[in-house]
């Protein structure tokens, strides 16, 4: 094995890509959550924004058009999700359960006749000078842009959330849709639009796998990705700064055990492979057991569905 | 304008029409879907609901297929079920049904080439445990830290898929598999193969340990303390600790139980149907069963009857993949496509659509 073939600056570049795709769900699903609606569908809308951005950027040849399409597309799944628990009054973790095997079927039906080509190229920028400083120039100046919108995306959700009148509604209708129903606030209308928000986050990761991280579409590409955002909102105590932490531990995870494989580590690349997914386990752990915590940031309408009687 | 009004009781015919309202709905989509991909859609409805059963062309191959599919799907779905009537939510089964049968199969692997009729009972043992262990560590999990049982079940599917994977290239790779990822084919094994019973009907083992189950199930669900303690945690957790409900026993038994059976499933599948250790060998049966779990309302008779159309739809997928090449995946959508269904028309057990005619002053 050969340790000192893993270059840090690029074990540190091939992090942030590799977290992304799970930041970005991660931040839909933590509007989505603080509005009070539990979506476990974000694999299957990640899938289907993955599968759909790589046909729009395939077709057009514009991977930013491919991002938008993505986003489109997730929002538009997750509307299936939105009706069916806000309108319907169905129980959100089977609906949830429903989207992710439904989302799995459908972008595996329309990637068909997709797989084996190459998306159009989705570069990093390049500023003079900036981007050639040794390590530093790498690390901060050298990514693609949707690192970078990601990034700001987290902020402006944090912003949203705890600086804005929206988002002081919105955290309302989480904690108690009642009072806000009482309130006048418009409790279905603002949920459905959370869970489109969410849907298109989703979507957006799903094409930034399918479009910059792989690059390529192959069925069921999403591995678990979508589950792992769950888990990172749960981890986040629904705080979007702590999102980013979270994504990129796990992206951290992820690229370290790609790396110990291919430095051709001697156990079997299969245990390696586990690690994400023990490590979301471990993390969910060490985050529930510390009660009072859990209890202060969850949203305390969680998965409960609402109905106005009056 | 359509309103929804709150029924003073849930309806008892909506609790049987509703399931077969989403499938007619199910139908229609599903012939839509079909009709977009450029099939005809009568001809697909009829090739795989029709066919898999009374086609003679097909159905001497069909027919026993029906039970070989259906028996893992349904006693998965019953171990869930009593899960999903409590709250606690296990849909991990995929990963159950994996471990079952690594650790059974695995077994019967270590003891190769012993003949003896021991060996059989004890994979299955071997197997049930696996399930059983794998789903233990999210209830410890939950009960202990309070972890998510959704997210850690799910999590630890992979962990079982990226096991089994390291089983079949290190130890249980078969010795004479010509170096492929594959374990010793169980039909070579007398004592551990899961041998058909009655020629052409489908019928083994595992199909038997299914039916009793599901009469198991109802005697538990209808008539057992146990069955009334679910019901009442999942209506409501603080009644049922009145109602001096343990709420950690529950979790412990309902995960339990559904990883029990999922094992089992998994270890009847690899020693029968699949005859061999792969990392093809999980098919999706554990997230499927979730869909039958539902459609048969998480009542034992009624996920019986919704695993053998759940079965149905997998045979008659098969064929339409075979016969129209319609692609797997369109089967998938359609399963997915009924589980919408099913949910979005459940409103009308607990809700009737009423004419908005005295617009707001009825309240």
């Amino acid at each position: 094995m050969d340790l000192s073939s893993i270059s840090p600056v690029t074990l540190i570049v091939s992090l942030m890509a590799a977290s992304t795709p799970i930041l970005l769900a991660a931040l839909g699903e933590l509007v989505v959550e603080k509005s009070g609606v539990l979506n476990l569908g974000v694999e299957g809308m990640m899938i289907i924004g993955a599968v759909c951005g790589f046909i729009a950027a395939v077709t057009t040849g514009s991977p930013w058009l491919g991002f938008l399409f993505g986003a489109i597309c997730g929002a538009a799944v997750s509307m299936i999700f939105a009706v069916l628990t806000q309108y319907l009054m169905a129980n959100q973790v089977a609906t949830g359960l429903g989207l992710t095997m439904f989302g799995l079927g459908l972008a595996s039906l329309l990637g068909h006749s997709y797989t084996g080509i190459n998306p159009p190229a989705f570069s990093q920028i390049h500023i003079p000078v900036l981007s050639d400083l040794p390590v530093v120039g790498r690390i901060i100046f050298g990514h693609d842009p949707m690192i970078y919108f990601s990034l700001a995306l987290t902020f402006g959700i944090w912003y949203f959330l705890t600086r804005t009148r929206g988002g002081l509604v919105l955290r309302a209708v989480g904690e108690s849709h009642d009072a806000a129903h009482a309130l006048g606030y418009k409790v279905i209308r603002i949920r459905m639009l959370a869970i489109a928000f969410g849907g298109a986050c989703a979507g957006l990761g799903g094409a930034y796998l399918s479009l910059v991280r792989v690059p390529q579409w192959a069925e069921g590409m999403t591995a678990g990705a979508g589950w792992i955002a769950l888990a990172i909102v749960v981890f986040a105590s629904w705080k979007p700064g702590r999102a980013i932490i979270g994504a990129y531990l796990f992206g951290g995870v992820t690229v370290l055990q790609l790396n110990l494989q291919a430095a051709g580590l001697a156990i079997s690349p299969a245990y390696l492979s586990m690690t994400p997914y023990l490590a979301t386990i471990i993390v969910l752990v060490i985050m529930a057991s510390d009660k009072k915590r859990q209890s202060l940031n969850a949203p305390a309408s969680l998965g409960k569905t609402f109905f106005a009687s009056t | 304008m359509l309103r929804l009004e709150a029924r003073p009781e849930p309806s008892r015919a909506m609790v049987i029409l509703t399931p077969i309202i989403a499938v007619v709905a199910t139908m229609i989509a599903g012939g839509i879907l079909f009709a977009i991909l450029g099939n005809n859609p009568f001809t697909a409805i009829r090739i795989i609901f029709w066919d898999p059963l009374f086609n003679d062309m097909v159905a001497s191959y069909t027919r026993p297929q029906l039970l070989v599919k259906a028996a893992p799907l349904i006693l998965m779905a019953i171990g869930l079920s009593f899960g999903f009537r409590a709250n606690v939510w296990n849909i991990g089964a995929e990963g159950q049904f994996i471990m079952g049968a690594v650790i059974g199969g695995g077994t019967a692997l270590a003891l190769y080439p012993l003949e003896s009729p021991l060996v059989f009972p004890l994979i299955i043992i071997m197997g049930g445990l696996g399930g059983f262990l794998w789903a233990m560590i999210p209830a410890i999990l939950k009960i202990r830290f309070n972890a998510n049982e959704i997210l850690v079940s799910l999590m630890l599917v992979y962990v079982a898929a990226q096991f089994l994977a390291a089983m079949v290239t290190g130890p249980m790779k078969s010795p004479v598999g010509m170096g492929f990822p594959v374990s010793r084919n169980f039909n070579e094994y007398q004592s551990a193969f899961n041998a058909e019973l009655l020629s052409n009907t489908g019928l083994h083992f595992g199909v038997l340990v299914m039916m009793a189950v599901v009469v198991v199930g109802y005697i538990f669900l209808t008539r057992h303390i146990f069955g009334f303690q679910i019901r009442v945690s999942g209506q409501s957790a603080r009644a049922s600790k009145f109602a001096g409900v343990n709420p950690h026993t529950t979790v412990a038994l309902c995960l339990g139980i559904s990883g029990a059976l999922a094992g089992l499933a998994g270890l009847f599948e690899v020693t029968g149907p699949a005859g061999k250790l792969s990392t093809n060998f999980p098919l999706g049966y554990g997230f499927t069963a979730i869909i039958v779990a539902f459609l048969g309302r998480l009542h034992p008779v009624g996920i019986l009857l919704a695993g053998l159309l759940m079965a149905l739809t997998y045979i008659g997928g098969e064929l339409a993949q075979f016969q129209m090449s319609i692609p797997a995946a369109a089967i998938q959508v359609f399963q997915g496509m009924l589980l919408f269904f099913l949910l979005g028309v459940d409103i009308l057990v607990n809700f009737r659509l009423r004419r908005d005619t005295k617009s707001k002053e009825a309240h």
